[in-house]
């Protein structure tokens, strides 16, 4: 480990670490545009120059190792002089519109300008200035602010896997371009804007809509996908504005996904606003609480509690579905359900639906074997972790499903079931990677769960985990990937069906049969609503979606941005998500909706408050108190020996950008899916 | 520049490599490690630019990129950061007038001139036949000849406005003047001949009297060339 001088302070740093980063470590600040610590080093800016000792010049501390007895000056005259000649060099062609510009207030030009340049410009020449650039309906381009750090080309090419953006020209004549102005084929694409150190590329649904210090910023945790990824809700008055990344180096690092960031123009749209009820003409109209309660409890008391169920929907939080699962002990009935998809997959065995080694333990995986998902539209962030793997590892990742574009190389094993029996059997040509790989990861996709013969595959898997050793002390390789934010909580609170009870799969089956008679759907969509026609439907949701189509009764709640709620990711990872702006008219907390009519139909649940039914919550499950935290499960054998159906292993999801009521009111997530859509059509003339 | 100034807007629909080529590319991908064939990029870019008429359309960067296992951007950034990539048509003949100080010193804004004078075009322009087109470009390495024009391969030195125009002229006519200086000196021997060590050169008779080359200074730079290629 070197140790080097800063300033005489002296510090010692890891191996391999710059000489900027051993200048933070010492406590001092350095200015830097193309710098980025999770990007390769590009050294162009030249605002990080430093002193060292014995050399002629300054130095580039980025891209400059740091090595033993160096002796680093940051302060001295030349260091300065050197900072406000490079910061002169970088205003000559960049425009001083900064109070039309939307990076005010948030940009790094502007506040280095402020801190390291001098506080005027000796250039008289006419500025440079560029065409924009079309990068589809996600990224607004201002091409004239451009510095060329190229951290967004960087990105592009290191993080998202696609090499979409590069720089063409020379000189003064460089230009940041996708190639032909194509839209960047990646669902992290918006990162570049937060990686923007000015204001060349900005937010193009966010456009002139406000100013950083005018938002209040609420920390919360992001819903589209079962990640988890940190999120930080923008908001000014009653509307959420945009919606950036925040740093959690266990969960999302710092990139979140494009539907994170841009599905939230769907909360404006085709909210539920009030209750509904179906009238006699067959139409929904509006109703007062009181009302839509009361047809609820009559209907109710009409049908058998047997005859009644719930399911709950992929972004409902852990509170409601608690509160749901004590009315439903208290109704009677064991019709419940969390899994509206129709998962295979058992709340007994913790270890078995967990993301058990972690999203941070792909960084020590050594091989990776992925069965019936499609991370890079499942959990585009997760998909850029194991391609970091790869790229520091080169480590051999196989695919059992069709052929797609992981963004790394991948071993596509075919998508028979037979591809998963002969690597159970160690007959396959990808066990080789298995057997020699210390820590051996596997990944399984709700495209395996919610196959009938999930259980029989999940016992070759089982058998693999079992002669690869996948699972020993201090290493669980065995994963399951979720695609539902709220799918571990409802398994951990076991939202499930009960004794005798069905679930969502038979439910539906039955109610088209007419053996169901009453179902609440809470917040669930994507479900056969077609078999519920003869149905008694309440839903209780925040869009006007499938579920509220053929519903008899709706009762409207909060979207995730509108409630504080515990979510628990894929890893089983407890996070809170907190309210940033109100439910719109007489929408409630999901929660409380279910207490008050627990308190209407006469058998009132035991708390009044969110706060008291969260410490409930607690009681009953004590690891939910565990905010931010991992809690780990012993790893018992699942699946258990049946018939495997021939039909090939498919990833459940096959669309990134519209997968729930939010994302599918949102015009931008179509706008983008279009604008992806016209990628592979041919350029249309001009 | 955007990308539509730096590109033609007639862009041919295919490019395909002649089968000389394909021989030419497979050895030159063969010269670089397993894996690194991205390496071959510049070598493909001028093999591309000699076949097609001296400029590289976008089909070609395409193709190449689908050969060498490249992201498309990274071809173009590669064709649009070096000026002797072509990716817009150039004349039958493509002059590349260098203006850097040597030669702007003895006279190359002359020269400049004489172009827009006899064929009105200026830097980055193709005279309405194709048969012209003129390119102000940086150093061309021959400052002890300055002025120089480079046409298309070859190298004419010590110009002025009026050996410009008899260049221009002699092309017009599809006649290739020899290449070199016009003053007809020996690379950058002295105008006036030899001016030092005339007695060994003499005894030596690598060098006549007159300061000429033995050989054709044409068939020189022809050898030259076909060397590089069957090197290539």
């Amino acid at each position: 480990m070197p140790k080097l001088t800063v300033n005489s302070i002296e510090v010692e740093v890891e191996q391999g670490a710059s000489v900027l980063q051993a200048c933070e470590e010492a406590g001092f600040e350095i200015p830097r545009f193309c710098y980025h610590e999770r990007l390769s080093i590009a050294g162009n800016c030249r605002m990080c120059l430093v002193d060292m000792e014995r050399a002629p010049k300054p130095i580039a501390s980025c891209a400059m190792p740091a090595s033993d007895g160096m002796v680093i000056d940051t302060q001295s005259e030349r260091v300065k002089k050197a900072r406000e000649g490079v910061m002169e060099f970088l205003l000559l062609n960049h425009p001083l519109d900064c109070p039309i510009c939307d990076q005010g207030g948030e940009c790094d030009l502007q506040d280095q300008a402020m801190g390291y340049g001098l506080d005027g410009s000796r250039y008289k020449e006419t500025k440079r200035a560029v065409e924009e650039k079309q990068m589809g309906p996600l990224i607004k381009t201002i091409m004239t602010r451009c510095i060329h750090c190229t951290r967004c080309v960087r990105f592009a090419t290191e993080v998202a896997g696609v090499p979409d953006l590069g720089a063409i020209g020379r000189g003064e004549q460089v230009e940041i371009t996708t190639y032909l102005e194509k839209t960047i084929a990646s669902e992290l694409s918006a990162n570049v804007i937060d990686l923007c150190p000015v204001g060349a590329l900005t937010s193009k649904p966010y456009a002139f809509i406000s100013r950083p210090w005018e938002l209040s910023k609420t920390e919360s945790v992001d819903v589209m996908d079962a990640q988890g990824s940190n999120i930080r809700i923008d908001s000014r008055g009653n509307q959420v504005l945009r919606i950036m990344p925040r740093l959690n180096e266990e969960v999302n690092e710092e990139w979140i996904t494009d539907k994170a960031r841009f599905a939230i123009d769907g909360l404006k749209n085709q909210r539920l606003d009030r209750p509904y009820v179906r009238g006699t003409n067959g139409k929904l109209e509006p109703s007062s609480w009181d009302n839509a309660f009361k047809i609820i409890a009559k209907q109710l008391k009409k049908v058998k509690p047997d005859n009644f169920g719930v399911i709950a929907g992929d972004q409902i939080d852990a509170e409601t579905m608690f509160a749901m699962k004590l009315l439903m002990e208290k109704i009677g009935s064991p019709h419940m359900d969390c899994r509206q998809d129709g998962a295979n997959i058992e709340g007994s065995a913790r270890a078995g639906y967990l993301f058990n080694s972690s999203i941070a333990g792909i960084d020590d995986a050594d091989a990776l074997l992925i069965i019936g998902s499609n991370p890079r539209i499942e959990a585009p962030v997760l998909n850029a972790r194991i391609r970091k793997r790869y790229l520091n590892a080169g480590i051999p990742v196989g695919y059992i499903g069709p052929t797609v574009d992981l963004t790394y190389p991948t071993n596509f094993l075919g998508s028979d079931p037979s591809v998963l029996q002969a690597i159970a059997e160690k007959k396959h040509p990808f066990c080789k990677f298995f057997k020699s790989a210390k820590n051996p990861m596997i990944i399984v996709g709700n495209g395996l769960l919610i196959r009938d013969d999930a259980k029989a595959l999940l016992n070759y898997i089982s058998t693999i985990i079992k002669n690869f050793e996948v699972i020993y002390k201090g290493w669980n390789g065995f994963n399951v990937l979720h695609t539902a934010a709220s799918r571990v909580a409802g398994l951990d609170i076991s939202f499930l069906p009960g004794k005798n009870g069905k679930s969502a799969k038979k439910m539906l089956k039955d109610a088209s049969a007419g053996k169901m008679q009453m179902i609440w759907l809470l917040g669930a969509d994507e479900i056969d609503t077609a078999k519920l026609k003869n149905t008694f439907v309440v839903y209780q949701g925040h869009h006007g979606d499938a579920g509220a189509h053929i519903a008899d009764i709706i009762l409207p709640g909060a979207a995730y941005t509108e409630k504080n709620g515990i979510y628990l990711n894929f890893e089983g990872r407890v996070q809170e998500v907190r309210r940033a702006t109100f439910p719109p008219g007489e929408a409630k907390d999901d929660w409380s909706i279910i207490r008050a009519f627990s308190g209407f139909i006469g058998h009132p649940l035991s708390f009044d408050s969110h706060d008291a039914c969260r410490q409930m919550l607690f009681t009953n499950h004590p690891h939910f108190a565990e905010i931010g935290q991992l809690h780990k499960s012993r790893w018992r054998r699942i699946g258990k020996p049946g018939k495997v159906f021939n039909s090939p292993i498919l990833p459940a999801l096959t669309e990134f950008y519209m997968t729930c009521p939010m994302s599918r009111a949102s015009q931008t997530m179509a706008d983008t899916r279009t604008s992806r859509e016209n990628n592979s059509k041919p350029m249309a003339a001009e | 520049m955007s990308i539509h100034d730096l590109v033609a807007d007639d862009q041919p629909d295919k490019f395909a490599f002649s089968s000389e080529n394909e021989a030419l590319i497979k050895k030159i991908i063969a010269k670089y490690p397993e894996g690194k064939q991205a390496s071959a990029v510049m070598p493909l870019l001028d093999l591309a630019q000699r076949q097609h008429d001296n400029w590289i359309p976008m089909s070609a960067i395409e193709l190449i990129a689908e050969r060498l296992d490249m992201a498309k951007i990274r071809v173009l950034e590669v064709a649009s950061f070096y000026t002797m990539y072509n990716l817009k048509p150039v004349g039958k003949y493509f002059f590349q007038l260098c203006g850097t100080t040597p030669c702007m010193l003895r006279g190359s804004d002359d020269l400049s001139r004489c172009v827009k004078d006899k064929l009105n075009i200026s830097s980055g322009e193709i005279t309405p036949d194709g048969k012209f087109s003129i390119l102000e470009v940086e150093c061309l390495g021959a400052c002890v000849n300055a002025p120089i024009v480079q046409v298309n391969d070859d190298f004419y030195e010590d110009l002025d406005y009026d050996s410009m125009a008899s260049l221009i002229d002699s092309f017009a006519e599809d006649l290739p003047p020899p290449i070199g200086s016009v003053k007809s000196r020996s690379g950058s021997q002295a105008v006036t001949g030899p001016t030092s060590l005339t007695k060994l050169t003499e005894k030596q008779n690598v060098v006549k009297s007159s300061g000429k080359l033995k050989k054709e200074p044409n068939s020189l730079s022809e050898h030259v060339r076909n060397k590089v290629h069957a090197s290539g």
